[in-house]
């Protein structure tokens, strides 16, 4: 097996389980029980389509796909602890 | 075996890692049992499925010819900013009693995010008196 085949066929997987994450997140998103758990799956939500993007800017040879996974990156963060400052206090900034 | 050959296959190798610990990460979100359990897997997706997937990035930018260091600001970012999200879910895990109560700790009374200081107690006191 070449170089090129193995990066090929490890990209397909890359893709794969970062997706088949989204999706497994996402059902403990809807099963909960409990808020908590919630926001961690919404993180990890998050987190997974920061790995997709990076995935995608390796398969297209783009550099622009940086950016993009910066502001994701940020953004998940930001909205986390809101969430979680929401539960904890009832309001977001006091 | 050229320089280029050997990069490629330490991208593939790093996505391969990258990816596997991703997964083994989810499913634990998906298969444990308790709150406080669930939030100990997603970590490994955050710190080392990221971090080898970037380093991936990285390398691959090296072969491809124009060479950049951009993804240590995201690997730096996420790595300062994942254990205080995780502080913040414990504590929200914490104040709704979802999970076991903590045990005491050695020395305090309580746990820093259960107490209020005495101090604010006074202040608002202080308050409704003026």
């Amino acid at each position: 097996m070449t170089a090129s085949e193995l990066m090929d066929i490890a990209l397909i997987i890359a893709f794969v389980a970062l997706a088949l994450g989204q999706i497994l997140s996402m059902l403990r998103l809807l099963l909960g029980p409990t808020p908590g758990d919630r926001i961690l799956a919404l993180d990890t939500m998050v987190i997974n389509a920061l790995g997709l993007v990076l995935v995608l800017g390796i398969h297209q040879g783009v550099q622009i796909y940086f950016e993009v996974s910066l502001l994701i990156a940020m953004l998940g963060f930001v909205s986390t602890v809101a969430l979680a400052r929401f539960l904890l206090r009832g309001d977001i900034i006091e | 075996m050229t320089a280029e050959t050997i990069g490629t296959y330490a991208v593939a190798i790093f996505l391969l890692i990258g990816s596997a610990f991703v997964l083994i990460g989810v499913i634990g979100l998906l298969k444990f049992s308790d709150p406080m359990t669930r939030l100990h897997a997603p970590t490994k997706v955050g710190t080392i499925g990221i971090g080898m997937l970037l380093m991936a990035s990285m390398v691959h930018s090296f072969v491809a010819g124009e060479g950049s260091l951009h993804e240590l600001l995201i690997m730096a970012f996420l790595f300062v900013t994942a254990p205080i999200s995780a502080n913040f879910i414990a504590k929200v895990n914490i104040h709704q009693a979802v999970s076991d109560a903590p045990p005491r700790p050695p020395r305090d009374d309580t746990w820093a995010t259960l107490n209020s200081p005495d101090s604010d107690d006074e202040d608002l006191e202080n308050r409704g008196q003026a």
